[in-house]
């Protein structure tokens, strides 16, 4: 168990949800007679749910604040159906649809932070407002009919890294690269890290806990990548995967390395201490709001992008599953608690079941069923952890 | 009952003794209080006061103190607040208790409804209520809103409440802190009226004008103990006396050895004028001038609820209070610091008095602690970076001798005294040049506190202006050159440190006016 931790890197129980969810890809694998594992089925998993996980990193920073935003799924449907109806009534350009799009969800989200932030208005209730406003305007303006939007949009939403180079790779060159890029970029990160920790902390951890870390994760990374690059001819890691990949560098790096990072813990974990710390604490409500609105436009975009038109009824309860994730990965509902990461894990986990029970054919109806059951026992769970880690942490 | 007939004390406590883990707060407290009569308890913040009067009311039941209550001649085991009211006692707290959203009748009878066939008489109440604000000089609809009622009107209300439950005796806990001067005024006429009706108060107080005032008896508390207990004849009070015994221990070598060498007036408010954000038109800072030279610590002396918090956090960018007027001068260059930011940028800290609500987040590590207010510090190419990050924290724990395994430990798992060493770092690490610490070592054990003085020492000798707020009048003598004392929001005078002493201090922040 000590090497166990030494390698995992100290705190086990952030790695709990981790284990949970690759418990589940297994059984799923093995119940479904393998057809989880598959190329297809993962690259269909990740296209199918990225622009859910896009959602959630913003829910996350929300959370944190305090708050939670109930109008990202029709804000969503609602930028992606005025995509839709720029391109096809005003014939303008599709890149120019995209950015009409994206203003949308920043305008919605500076009216969400706003009253948030200046009147003082609960998020639940302003969002709960935006949630039927939005959601009737997409009624309204597609007038309940599906409207077709640029094809360009279907690579962002559902298309593949390009083919090139040799063929005795045996898989999609481009997901190849990605892979090395990921394992080198985790190597180096291990071994600036191991040399800094002997400067900075003075306790250097032991050289065979960084080694067996490093040849860990190489093997998981590796693995993953030959999974998504072995595919039939033309496929890859998807698109819409790569697009949440680099935002969730971005949202990692903001969250934990900005200073507007630092405010949204120190506004969420106690708001009368970051005021009195110098935190704009009304600046820091605005802005997450509004960044929430902003990767709710990405999300609607994604998703018209992959299923090439906007629906009157895109979004529908999205914000549910966002929320959801952000809970099972251990965020607190009072706020000041949650990490990006472990939101991503969480909304795999939601990802996988939605995904597994569907190989076995489980119903829809039964589906949800379960789901619930997942995000009660993964919270009472958290819940539990933290006060049984509390008392013995106070025993020291 | 036949006893009540001879026996003139109403309520006698004998003996009480209530320990806590660590802390004797009562020892051995004997208070009599005669029927008919309104008694003062005085005592500095901490004295026992509010210790005593949760043991009479049940909020520490019966078996977790040592001693006996006798009251009307019985003695009395309570076990709940409910029992206690039973039997007649009645206490109206600081703070009021009641709901803000409901009506005055209702308010009235909460948990104590008048029933009709099951359903709530309203006339019943209505008319019930009436009369028993009539007893308490309020005239008023019995409909009004809690929430649309003065504090003084909400006071007399909550004394009708306890009127219409057949009260014998009245605690009121600081009963005019939280009143202007007419609605004061108000509530000591209506103690005296209520003492003509046979109702026994009891009125906990530091203001010893009101005490001179209506009160017929005194008791001191001292550090747990009863320090003197009289009559008082013909109205006169001696506040001299209560002064002496209020305060009357000998200041013991608490204190680190040090000489102050003050230099020029770096830090300059004047005339600061502050309303409460409650209560429209009353002042909490009331044109208050002072100033601190570098190198030179400044004590701030005042009761609980003088205005001391609430001066200091004004002045710190506006974080308390509706600013009305008033300037801050800063090395002779006046300053608008319309917020924190603001404030933190023109050099100025601010370690508040309640650590755990205001002066941390509990769900942090020491480390992002002590930098999270100067950010700035540790960025890198505009990127936190944790080496920097650790590295000033490293420093911090090991120069002020935080007790913790390491810098990832939540601040939740240290003691008072380490967590207070973390708030202090966080501010020196703003590097500012002026230092206000309200109440530093509040909840903090004796060990700890001289390490924090010391500290303070350092502070003064690297040339920072530094304000001290305390409400431990020692504190103040064993380690300020300069002392101010705050009353009622007003600056009342200002002492050099060989011209005071704990009685010329307690005298000017418990009188407005000093002759």
């Amino acid at each position: 168990m000590k090497y166990i931790k030494q390698v995992l890197g100290g705190d086990l129980r952030q790695y709990t949800m981790v284990l949970a969810l690759a418990a589940l890809i297994i059984v799923f694998n093995v119940i479904s007679g393998g057809r989880m594992l598959t190329s297809s089925n993962f690259q269909n998993l990740l296209s199918g749910n990225a622009y859910v996980l896009v959602l959630a990193l913003g829910m996350l920073m929300v959370i944190v604040i305090g708050q939670i935003d109930l109008s990202v799924g029709s804000v969503a449907g609602f930028a992606g159906m005025v995509m839709a109806i720029a391109y096809r009534d005003l014939n303008l350009p599709w890149w120019l649809t995209v950015l009409i799009a994206l203003a949308i969800g920043v305008a919605a989200g500076a009216w969400d932070g706003f009253f948030l932030a200046q009147l003082g208005i609960p998020g639940f209730i302003t969002t709960l407002g935006g949630m039927m406003i939005f959601r009737g305007g997409v009624i309204w303006i597609s007038k309940s009919i599906s409207v077709a939007a640029p094809q360009e949009l279907k690579w962002f939403g559902a298309g593949y890294l390009p083919e090139w180079g040799p063929t005795f790779t045996g898989m999609n060159n481009s997901t190849l690269v990605l892979g090395i890029i990921g394992i080198a970029a985790f190597i180096i990160a291990q071994v600036r890290k191991y040399k800094r920790s002997a400067v900075a902390t003075g306790v250097q951890e032991p050289i065979w806990a960084v080694a067996v870390r490093i040849c860990l994760v190489t093997v998981l990374i590796a693995y993953f990548t030959w999974l998504f690059g072995s595919g039939r001819e033309g496929t890859s890691f998807p698109v819409p995967g790569l697009i949440l990949l680099i935002l969730i560098i971005i949202y990692h790096t903001i969250t934990q390395r900005t200073r507007f990072g630092r405010h949204i813990y120190a506004v969420g974990g106690n708001k009368s201490a970051a005021a009195l710390s110098g935190v704009n604490v009304k600046k820091t409500y605005f802005l997450t709001m509004m960044n929430m609105s902003f990767l709710a436009a990405v999300a609607g975009i994604l998703f018209v992008g992959r299923s090439t038109a906007a629906g009157p009824a895109d979004g529908t309860s999205w914000e549910m599953d966002a929320i959801a994730s952000v809970f099972i990965g251990g965020a607190a509902v009072s706020g000041g608690v949650g990490t990006i990461l472990a939101t991503m894990v969480g909304g795999l986990v939601m990802a996988v079941l939605n995904n597994g029970l569907m190989l076995m054919g489980v119903g829809a109806d039964k589906t949800q069923v379960i789901k619930g059951f997942v995000l009660l026992a993964a919270v009472a769970f958290d819940v539990y952890n933290k006060r049984n880690g509390r008392s013995s942490s106070g025993n020291k | 009952m036949v006893d009540m007939e001879k026996n003139p004390f109403i309520l006698q406590m004998k003996g009480i003794t209530k320990q806590f883990p660590g802390v004797k707060a009562l020892d051995n407290v004997t208070l009599e209080v005669r029927r008919g009569t309104i008694h003062a308890i005085c005592g500095e913040n901490g004295a026992g006061k509010s210790t005593l009067m949760k043991v009479l009311s049940g909020v520490y039941p019966h078996g977790t103190y040592d001693g006996q209550i006798f009251f009307m001649g019985n003695e009395m085991k309570f076990k709940n607040i409910k029992e206690s009211e039973n039997a007649g006692i009645a206490i109206i707290h600081q703070e009021l208790t009641m709901i803000p959203e409901l009506s005055v009748t209702e308010n009235i009878f909460m948990g104590n409804e008048i029933l009709n066939r099951g359903l709530i008489d309203w006339d019943t109440e209505r008319q019930r209520t009436n009369e028993i604000l009539l007893r308490v000089g309020l005239s008023i609809d019995p409909d009004t809103l809690i929430k649309h009622m003065g504090v003084g009107q909400q006071q007399l209300v909550e004394i009708a409440k306890a009127l219409s439950k057949n009260v014998k005796l009245l605690i009121l806990d600081e009963p005019t802190s939280a009143l202007n001067e007419s609605d004061s005024a108000n509530l000591l006429a209506l103690m005296k009226e209520l003492r003509s009706n046979d109702i026994t108060c009891i009125m906990i107080s530091h203001k010893l004008n009101e005490i001179a005032e209506v009160s017929d008896s005194v008791t001191v508390i001292r550090d747990g103990q009863t320090v003197d207990s009289y009559d008082i004849e013909d109205g006169y009070v001696d506040e001299n006396k209560i002064i002496r015994s209020m305060v009357g221990r000998s200041i013991e070598n608490r204190y680190p050895e040090h000489e102050s060498h003050p230099g020029e007036v770096i830090f300059e408010v004047s005339d600061w004028n502050i309303e409460d954000p409650e209560i429209e038109g009353k002042m909490v800072c009331k044109n208050s001038s002072f100033n601190v030279r570098a190198g030179e610590i400044v004590g701030f002396a005042g009761l609980m609820g003088a205005g001391r918090t609430e001066l200091m956090r004004s002045i710190f960018g506006r974080n308390y209070g509706i600013y009305r007027s008033g300037t801050i001068k800063i090395r002779g260059r006046e300053v608008t610091l319309t917020s924190v930011e603001s404030a933190i940028k023109n050099g100025i800290a601010y370690v508040p008095e309640d650590r755990k609500n205001l002066g941390l987040n509990l769900l942090d590590s020491i480390s992002k602690t002590i930098v999270s207010a100067n950010l700035e510090a540790i960025l890198s190419k505009g990127l936190i970076s944790p080496d920097k990050e650790k590295a000033a924290s490293e420093e911090y724990r090991k120069s002020l001798r935080i007790k913790a395994t390491n810098i990832d430990v939540g601040v939740s798992t240290l003691s008072g005294g380490n967590q207070q060493k973390v708030v202090l770092s966080k501010w020196m690490f703003t590097e500012p040049d002026i230092l206000i610490l309200d109440e530093p070592t509040r909840g903090i054990d004796v060990g700890a506190k001289y390490e924090i003085y010391k500290l303070i020492h350092e502070l003064a000798d690297q040339g920072k202006a530094v304000v001290l707020v305390s409400s431990e009048l020692p504190e103040l003598l064993g380690m300020a050159d300069r002392i101010y004392t705050i009353f009622e929001g007003t600056i009342t005078g200002e002492l050099q440190r060989g011209e005071a002493d704990q009685e010329s201090l307690m005298k000017k922040m418990t009188i407005t006016s000093i002759a």
